[in-house]
């Protein structure tokens, strides 16, 4: 192996690597993102729900958890398109994994709620709180806590699940990788080193839950 | 002048048992008030469906005439709108056999939520009527603590201080001291005791009988779901009317 003969390629390379980790990046966030705001949606939903509700959602989230991203993001690209819903490649993969990550989120949401003792919420009743503010200064913080270290772990995965919209032709950073490839043969090198951008993308998230989680520790 | 609080009728089922089977009380202003029985007499629950922590299914009860939790329109009972209850709510204040503080917040803050939330206070005010009530349960160092630094007692005073910061007309104590160690129940009852000093009108379940005979002017005692018998606390612990209570006080720390 070469290394100033890899440098070189890398250094011609370095626009397309940077747009395809600029791509993993955005569908990552946005995937994130919208993937967190429906799942506690969700969650809320699993968890006090009136019963018809509760059994949809259930059976959403049962439904998407079941199914391999994979099948998702190839769904949600060829099979959307035949009812009239024409995405393109990248928002139809953008949908696809937020809808993963909101059946995973769901999940989460739910067990820390369930696990809050009921007595939180009779004593915020006691004290003339409606559900929303109950929910919003007694439930939802001390469920942020315990959904963290999860919520990091899901957010890891969908950072990972983003190669998988490569497949649809989204020019994402491991796609542009196999083109480099294609062209230099140095296939060991560079899968090296998309691996390590996505390490570096999943160390930083994991640095940022724990630091909101020293933040938001309770003193004991 | 109308009663503080009027219980008529009174009946609650969990599923096909019956815990209340027609309870009636009244209250006035500055009674201090306690419910024995022996476990699963119903006497909890009374005191939970005074703050519509229960749902019941018969009677009714009013809090300075106003009716709580239900309404009767064209013959139909109807639970009353989520946010008249949570109104209503606040009319009393309850303090939980495991005191339930909010772990996330510091002891004042536990005191402020209420005030800030449901009272509309700006944070400085409900700062130094936290900190008043809190020097009154002897914690005004403790306000920034958490629970989790806190002993079993000081969280139970802290929580009567955020019951009673809100200003409720009537405070009720489901079994405050069941929870704690020994050592530490004198701390939790001095501070009961000293608020019915202060003319608070109270309705306290408890298992401290002695403290019963010494804090209330009226002692109910509920078994099976009905009260059996009530009268003034001397009355009722020397010279009990009926076999079931003369029992029921042999067995308990009174005897």
């Amino acid at each position: 192996m070469d290394i100033a003969h890899f440098l070189d390629v890398l250094w011609l390379a370095r626009f397309p690597i940077l747009k395809g980790l600029g791509v993993t990046i955005s569908i990552s966030l946005l995937a994130i993102c919208f993937g967190t705001v429906l799942g506690v949606f969700v969650g809320l939903a699993l968890t006090y729900g009136v019963r018809p509700l509760r059994w949809i959602v259930r059976g959403y989230t049962d439904f998407i958890r079941g199914t391999p991203v994979l099948v998702l993001v190839l769904a949600s690209y060829y099979v959307l398109g035949t009812i009239g819903l024409d995405l393109g490649p990248f928002q139809a993969g953008v949908l696809a994994l937020a809808v993963f990550c909101s059946s995973h989120v769901g999940e989460i949401v739910r067990g820390a709620l369930q696990s809050i003792p009921k007595g939180q919420t009779e004593a915020a009743k006691a004290i003339g709180l409606t559900f929303p503010q109950t929910f919003a200064y007694v439930l939802g913080p001390q469920a942020l806590r315990q959904v963290l270290p999860a919520w990091v772990n899901t957010a890891a995965e969908m950072v990972k699940a983003s190669t998988l919209l490569s497949i649809i032709g989204v020019a994402e950073l491991l796609l542009r990788t196999q083109e480099l490839i294609s062209r230099s043969f140095m296939s060991l090198e560079f899968y090296f080193f998309a691996g390590f951008l996505y390490f570096v993308i999943n160390y930083a998230i994991e640095r940022f839950g724990r630091y909101v989680e020293r933040k938001t520790a309770v003193p004991s | 002048m109308s009663n503080l609080l009027e219980i008529r009728n009174l009946h609650k089922s969990y599923g096909d048992v019956e815990v209340l089977k027609g309870v009636d009380c009244t209250m006035a202003q500055g009674d201090v008030i306690s419910i024995i029985g022996s476990s699963g007499s119903g006497k909890t629950t009374m005191l939970r469906c005074i703050n519509m922590l229960e749902e019941f299914q018969g009677g009714s009860i009013s809090i300075d005439g106003e009716e709580i939790g239900y309404e009767t329109a064209g013959g139909q009972r109807h639970r009353k709108k989520e946010k008249e209850i949570a109104r209503q709510r606040a009319l009393t204040g309850m303090a939980f056999q495991q005191f339930n503080l909010f772990p996330h917040m510091t002891a004042a803050r536990n005191v402020m939520l209420g005030l800030m939330k449901v009272k509309k206070l700006g944070k400085d005010e409900a700062r130094s009527i936290a900190e008043k009530w809190l020097d009154r349960v002897g914690l005004r160092s403790r306000a920034d603590h958490f629970p989790g630094q806190l002993s079993g007692g000081q969280q139970q005073r802290v929580a009567i201080a955020r019951a009673i910061a809100m200003n409720p007309r009537l405070m009720l104590f489901d079994e405050v001291t069941s929870a704690l160690d020994p050592e530490l129940v004198n701390e939790v009852l001095q501070v009961i005791k000293a608020l019915a000093q202060d003319g608070m009108s109270m309705l306290l379940v408890t298992h401290e009988m002695r403290f019963a005979y010494e804090v209330s002017n009226r002692v109910i005692f509920m078994n099976q779901g009905r009260i059996g018998e009530e009268g003034n606390p001397r009355e009722m612990f020397h010279k009990p009317q009926t076999e079931r209570l003369a029992e029921f006080l042999k067995t308990s720390s009174f005897g």
